[in-house]
């Protein structure tokens, strides 16, 4: 225990987070003349100058379309694309690269679970078992197949404003009727860390199938499929450095070759006749269609660069981050924090008493410091709260203390400026 | 210092936000409509008595930011006395001075306070959220009326 304390805070100091400040083209600007404080990450993250790079020399090199020509650039743009697919399942760690599908992101990732999964696989009277504190990507799509299928949803609560799931409650609802338990990370609202590996194995046991929404934390702390245990998990390309447009979806070789295809088309096929067509193995069976080529390559690269920064570091990096904004807001009257007092990832999200979320906002934007505002893609979680909204800061690792102060500043200024 | 901000902010606007005016429930209301910002969640509901094509008392109620909450205490405040086709006419006004800053004439009054938010694109349904619901509610409309129908 002490030894890896030791190393991974020695391998912490020879990172030098400032200089990677350098890699990010986008962060060198002004915004209504002042230095950009981009504190919106959990939306959507910057990019590395790698990234970009990536991008353009594939369309600038290899552009071809994948698997069907035998052309030089046909070629490489397949090697690139299935390269792409290899990386992913070293980057989530799973048994093979058959177990990652390229989507747009992770809401097509679990409408894709959903559709193919969950059609075939639930009845009336079965139950889906969420928590309250769900993206709408991860609850929209449920509700959707359960007005197709007849099941339920049911929900394992979230404490209030500290934003913990209520684990004495598992027992209760983990029962036999439930076929499928899908479950946040990383609270993208309240920056809550879940401890997923826990409740697969107590899913697992019960037969229960599980997926993961990673969105929050595939690019910001260590994800291990294999050792959390879940059967699906779906994260988002722009959300880790990558570009827009490209997520991965890992699901358990077992389960996706036992899933029909949910889109039919080209690439999906092995050989289609007028009135039946047989369908490649996963998963190629579900990427029908001219996939996005340049998003996995560009993924690729994004992948190379957290880890090369290493995801424990980042991790780290974010907690003391929000830590400390945390503690420093605490400090002001008239503020309300959500989340877990301790242990929160790179989120903080907060409300200040008579001043709306989104007037914290647009006045903190005058002040360059990009925040966001609203519901966040969580409403029930917010009326379960009693709000309406929050305003958030996210942090990511080309972030910096000194940013935080500035944003404190900022916020003491929003008091003053509502107040007079 | 807070140039724009001042802009968007005005005194009467941040007086209006903090202390709004006609913030009840009107018992004898014979129109009611409701706005909401999906959005941000925003939501408002206007009660109006007419006499015919005459508003002749409004009051609100409902929840938002700064900007909507001062234009839907102002908007009732100038309001009272107007006719269904005052009110259309106005709601144009205000439209194009929010998404241009282009104060027409005098017949928007207070209302004028609301030409700083054009420099805010992400803030004009803020503030055209309650003119949503108070033309619902003189046209007698039942469903409740959401940002989204707006094309800016
Ligand atoms: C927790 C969580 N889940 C899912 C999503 C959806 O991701 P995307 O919009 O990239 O599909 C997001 C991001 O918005 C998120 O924060």
């Amino acid at each position: 225990m002490i030894a890896e304390t030791t190393i991974s805070t020695l391998s912490k100091k020879m990172i030098d987070w400032e200089s990677l400040r350098a890699d990010f083209p986008i962060l060198h600007q002004k915004v209504h003349g002042h230095p950009l404080i981009y504190f919106d990450n959990a939306a959507t993250s910057q990019k590395p100058r790698v990234v970009i790079d990536a991008l353009r020399n594939y369309y600038e090199r290899d552009n071809a379309n994948v698997h069907r020509g035998i052309h030089e650039l046909s070629n490489r743009a397949t090697a690139g694309y299935e390269a792409a697919r290899a990386r992913a399942a070293k980057f989530i760690n799973t048994r093979s690269a058959d177990e990652i599908v390229f989507t747009r992101g992770t809401t097509e990732g679990i409408n894709l679970v959903a559709h193919a999964w969950g059609g075939k696989n639930l009845k009336p009277g079965d139950k889906i078992l969420l928590t309250e504190m769900e993206h709408h990507s991860n609850l929209v799509p449920w509700q959707l197949l359960a007005e197709r299928t007849g099941a339920k949803l049911v929900y394992l609560p979230v404490t209030g404003d500290e934003g913990l799931l209520d684990l004495s409650k598992l027992d209760s609802l983990l029962t036999k009727e439930v076929k499928l338990f899908a479950m946040v990370h990383i609270s993208n609202s309240l920056g809550t860390v879940n401890p997923v590996a826990e409740l697969c194995e107590r899913a697992r046991k019960l037969g229960i199938v599980t997926l993961v929404d990673a969105a929050q934390s595939a690019g910001h702390c260590p994800v291990d499929a294999g050792q959390i245990g879940c059967d699906f998990l779906a994260f988002s390309g722009h959300k880790i450095c990558g570009p827009t447009g490209i997520g991965v979806l890992y699901g358990r070789q077992e389960l996706l070759e036992a899933m029909p295809p949910w889109q039919g088309g080209g690439e999906m096929i092995l050989s289609v006749d007028f009135f039946k067509t047989t369908y490649k193995h996963a998963p190629h069976r579900f990427e029908a269609g001219t996939p996005d080529i340049s998003g996995p390559i560009g993924l690729h690269a994004a992948m190379d660069y957290l880890d090369g920064i290493g995801r424990d570091n980042i991790f780290k990096h974010d907690q003391e981050l929000a830590g400390y904004a945390y503690e420093q807001l605490a400090r002001l009257t008239n503020i309300r924090l959500f989340g877990p007092k301790t242990g929160r990832a790179g989120v903080v999200s907060f409300l200040l008493k008579d001043v709306h979320a989104h007037d914290v906002v647009t006045v903190a934007d005058q002040r360059g410091v990009a925040l966001r505002g609203g519901h966040h893609c969580t409403q029930p979680l917010m009326r379960k709260l009693g709000i309406e909204s929050t305003a958030r800061a996210s942090f990511y690792f080309y972030n910096t203390k000194a940013e935080v102060d500035r944003f404190v500043e900022v916020v003491r200024e929003i008091q003053k400026f509502f107040a007079g | 210092m807070f140039d724009d901000l001042t802009d968007l902010y005005q005194q009467v606007i941040l007086d209006h936000s903090k202390s709004p005016r006609n913030f009840h429930k009107l018992a004898n209301a014979n129109r009611t409509a409701q706005g909401h910002n999906p959005l941000c969640g925003d939501h408002y509901t206007i009660y109006a008595v007419m006499d015919g094509d005459v508003i002749k008392d409004i009051g609100f109620q409902g929840a938002g930011c700064a900007i909507s909450k001062a234009s839907a205490s102002i908007l009732t405040d100038t309001l009272k006395g107007k006719t269904k086709t005052e009110v259309k006419a106005l709601f144009d006004k205000v439209h194009d001075m929010v998404t241009t800053g282009k104060v027409n004439d005098g017949e928007i009054g207070k209302l004028a306070v609301f030409a700083g938010v054009h420099k805010f694109p992400a803030r004009v349904k803020c503030a055209i959220l309650p003119w949503h619901a108070v033309v619902a509610a003189v046209e007698g409309r039942q469903e409740p009326v959401t940002t989204e129908m707006e094309d800016t």
